[in-house]
């Protein structure tokens, strides 16, 4: 037989069936957090776009809010213009740099209690079990044939989900638009087309995600997972199956009966709990693998069930593979939080975060700018003087009406025209800017008939705000006939 | 016989293919992912044969929903210009100081003059309205036919020296072509016109120059050399110099006339235009 043969005599599957994941309910205390902390972020989408936050009147009073005509975000006191798109950068950065921290210190703390994906299928599973039963329940209805009254939980439990899923993707468009309005307009079908877009979206992504999707999105499709094992490492806290304890495993019964022989036997009794519970249907006792989202949820099945057998708990917890090689040495166990690894993070977060408050503490509210034209770049007048033509931006992000006086100087005996602003008595130019807003003016600088130049002269435009003396300048050219 | 075939090392089962001693491991894809590609691949036939999608002889298919980007953009352009249409339809009947009052209306005509600026005048004027020697600056404060509004129409609509029954016409003789003055006398009156603005003239002996100007500029170009915007004639005391204010510039202007033709645009453009256009030009001497 050659080896062509040998291919085709066993042929193995490249495609694997979808084997459903039943998660059995369990209590403890990474139960009681993660239910905690389900509440906490799920009251928080939901109700943070309700928060008010006065601003005045000319702004809008609603706390978070991404204003996308206007290009304006604006988050309690912090208002951020498009320019200033850098802040979420940084924000990004210190995201990702947190992410890493949380993954050196106690793993995949993100995936197991804060993910999105986590907290909308922990919701969802709450709802199976409530129209289903729990795991040997469910197991049972989806291999029974279609009657009644597996008809009916189906569907009361594929309605709720709907509904969640259509209060969330709800509760995303709030965020873009004065919550209450829209909650008005949505109620009485006047919302504007793109409203229902949007949550017609993310109905569909939460109700397919949260539904059905669930582990498969850890496994298959986020990043995460793969990133986060090239970044641990052996001294980060993960949830371990402690084998230097549990093995070798033997139900009950038989363990007795070996250890009366005198032979050593391990502490877990192969009960499945920890399998039956685990959301995404992984062995922890095989190790620290890609599928575990480390939630804890096997540590408070596992303790549950040596509790009841009269064994200490703790088999299945944080804790480290080192930890275990130290243990099987008799030697004293250690956790080491702070190492070069955490501390760098620290610092990087520190200095990430610095940087963005140092800028946001320093940030200018008022601003200046200057375009010269460029086409013609100066006009030869009729009494032999020279004009210059510019546009002059003033920025101003206050929220009240803020006036500049505008002054040039630079050029001696130079005269400054505003187009549609007429000077006061005393001569000057005040420029009146809305707020929020940038105003942009053309501004006619005239040289006298004497000042006899080529080239260009360097000046500068200076703004005086009135109410607080402060100033704001730009430099530019002033350019001659000739070169 | 099924032999599976286990990877001591990972615990894997391999694909049984082998190559130089290297064995695939089998991780298989879920079913659901092969799903999703059949999926995508049924919805590029929905999309193949609703939208433009394979290269055919004379062009791609069409498609069932006869869109095409260029299609989508003549919609646009028709929606924008139904959108136009009741601005210039505004622009049609109100005057030019309505124009300008009106932000809205002064916003449109400004661009819309730009445009037509760029299309019909920059070849002679310049794109930045800047003109060069024998084609005026639009954006200085000197106008030989008048600067305000109506001026700035009327010039735009019937042209200068242009075919067209009431377009502005005059014509300076050529002194020194048709023998009217000599070339010392030529020289002694550019000498005078060239004081009018403070500048020294070699060889031209001022005092001849200020009787041959009288005798022979004054009736056009007044008594202080101002000119006159009625008749079109510049003025000569100021520091503009359409052909030049050099002395060999203004011997030439006064011995052979110049005598530049603008088009008229009434008929070549709407009147509409010549509307937006008198806007947009006012503007550029900051008229705005």
């Amino acid at each position: 037989m050659d080896d062509t043969a040998s291919i085709y005599e066993h042929e193995p599957s490249f495609y694997a069936e979808h084997k459903k994941v039943y998660p059995q309910r369990v209590s403890g205390t990474f139960r009681t957090l993660k239910w905690a902390i389900l509440g906490l972020t799920l009251a928080a989408y939901y109700l943070l776009p309700f928060v008010r936050w006065d601003r005045g009147p000319n702004a809008p009073d609603q706390a978070i809010l991404v204003d996308l005509p206007g290009g304006r975000f604006y988050f309690f006191f912090i208002e951020i213009w498009p320019q200033e798109v850098y802040y979420f950068t940084g924000l990004l950065i210190f995201a990702a740099i947190a992410l890493f921290l949380m993954n050196a210190i106690a793993g995949r703390v993100w995936c197991g209690y804060m993910c999105p994906q986590t907290v909308w299928t922990d919701l969802f599973l709450m709802v199976e079990r409530w129209t289903e039963g729990d795991r040997r329940a469910r197991m049972m209805l989806d291999a029974a044939p279609w009657s009644v009254s597996k008809a009916y939980k189906k569907a009361s439990k594929h309605l709720m989900w709907l509904v969640i899923a259509w209060w969330t993707g709800g509760a995303w468009v709030l965020y873009f638009a004065d919550a209450p309005t829209l909650v008005y307009e949505l109620a009485t079908f006047q919302a504007p087309a793109t409203a229902w877009m949007w949550i017609g979206i993310l109905t569909l992504t939460t109700y397919v995600l949260a539904g059905f999707a669930r582990d498969q999105v850890c496994t298959y499709m986020c990043p995460w997972p793969r990133i986060q094992a090239a970044l641990t490492d052996e001294e980060a806290l993960n949830v371990t199956y402690k084998f230097d304890r549990g093995d070798p495993r033997h139900a009950l019964k038989r363990a007795a009966a070996l250890e009366a022989k005198g032979e050593r036997v391990g502490d877990c009794v192969d009960c499945y709990q920890c399998v039956a519970v685990c959301p995404t249907g992984v062995d922890i006792r095989n190790g620290l693998q890609l599928e575990c989202i480390q939630c804890g949820l096997c540590i408070d099945a596992c303790d549950t069930v040596m509790t009841k057998i009269g064994r200490p708990t703790g088999l299945i917890g944080y804790d480290t593979d080192l930890n275990i090689e130290r243990r099987l040495k008799g030697e004293p166990t250690k956790i080491r939080l702070i190492r070069p690894r955490t501390i760098i993070y620290v610092a990087v977060l520190i200095a990430v975060g610095g940087l963005m408050l140092s800028q946001f503490l320093t940030r200018d509210e008022f601003d200046i700018s200057a375009l010269h034209d460029r086409n013609p770049q100066f006009v030869l007048l009729s009494d032999g003087g020279v004009r210059n033509g510019y546009t002059v931006r003033l920025l101003n992000k206050q929220l009240e009406r803020r006036t500049f006086a505008l002054t040039l100087t630079g050029l001696p005996g130079s005269r400054l025209e505003v187009v549609g602003v007429d000077p006061l008595a005393d001569g000057s130019l005040e420029i009146g800017v809305p707020p929020d807003t940038t105003r942009a003016v053309r501004v006619l600088v005239f040289a006298p008939a004497n000042a006899k130049a080529s080239g260009s002269t360097a000046v500068t435009f200076e703004a005086v705000e009135k109410a607080s003396g402060e100033r704001i300048r730009v430099e530019d050219f002033f350019k001659w006939p000739g070169q | 016989m099924a032999n599976k075939e286990i990877d001591e090392l990972s615990g894997i089962e391999t694909t049984g293919h082998e190559w130089d001693g290297l064995k695939e491991l089998n991780n298989p894809l879920p079913k659901w992912w092969v799903w999703t590609l059949y999926a995508t691949i049924i919805w590029s036939i929905g999309y193949i044969l609703l939208y433009p999608a394979l290269p055919w002889f004379g062009g791609p298919t069409k498609g069932l929903l006869d869109w095409s980007s260029r299609g989508a953009v003549r919609q646009e352009l028709k929606a924008a210009r139904a959108e136009q249409q009741t601005l210039w339809d505004r622009i049609e009947t109100a005057d030019l100081a309505e124009i300008r009052a009106d932000p809205k209306l002064l916003e449109f005509a400004m661009a819309s003059g730009k445009a037509a600026f760029g299309d019909n005048c920059a070849p002679c004027h310049g794109s930045g309205a800047a003109g060069l020697t024998g084609y005026p600056n639009l954006n200085d404060d000197d106008w030989l036919w008048g600067g305000t509004l109506e001026d700035i129409k009327t010039t735009i609509s019937v042209g200068v020296r242009a075919v067209h029954d009431e377009t502005r016409d005059n014509a300076m003789p050529a002194f020194g072509r048709d023998g009217i003055l000599d070339k010392q006398q030529i020289l002694d009156v550019a000498g005078f016109v060239r004081a009018l603005s403070g500048q020294a003239t070699k060889g031209a002996n001022l005092d001849d120059g200020a009787i041959i100007y009288a005798e022979q500029c004054v009736s056009c170009h007044g008594e202080d050399g101002r000119g006159n915007q009625e008749l079109g004639a510049p003025n000569l005391a100021n520091g503009i110099w359409l052909y030049g204010g050099g002395t060999q510039d203004v011997v030439v202007s006064i011995a052979s006339s110049r005598n530049g033709v603008m088009p008229s645009w009434d008929g070549r453009v709407e009147p509409t235009v010549i509307k937006a256009l008198t806007v947009y030009v006012h503007s550029l001497g900051g008229g705005l």
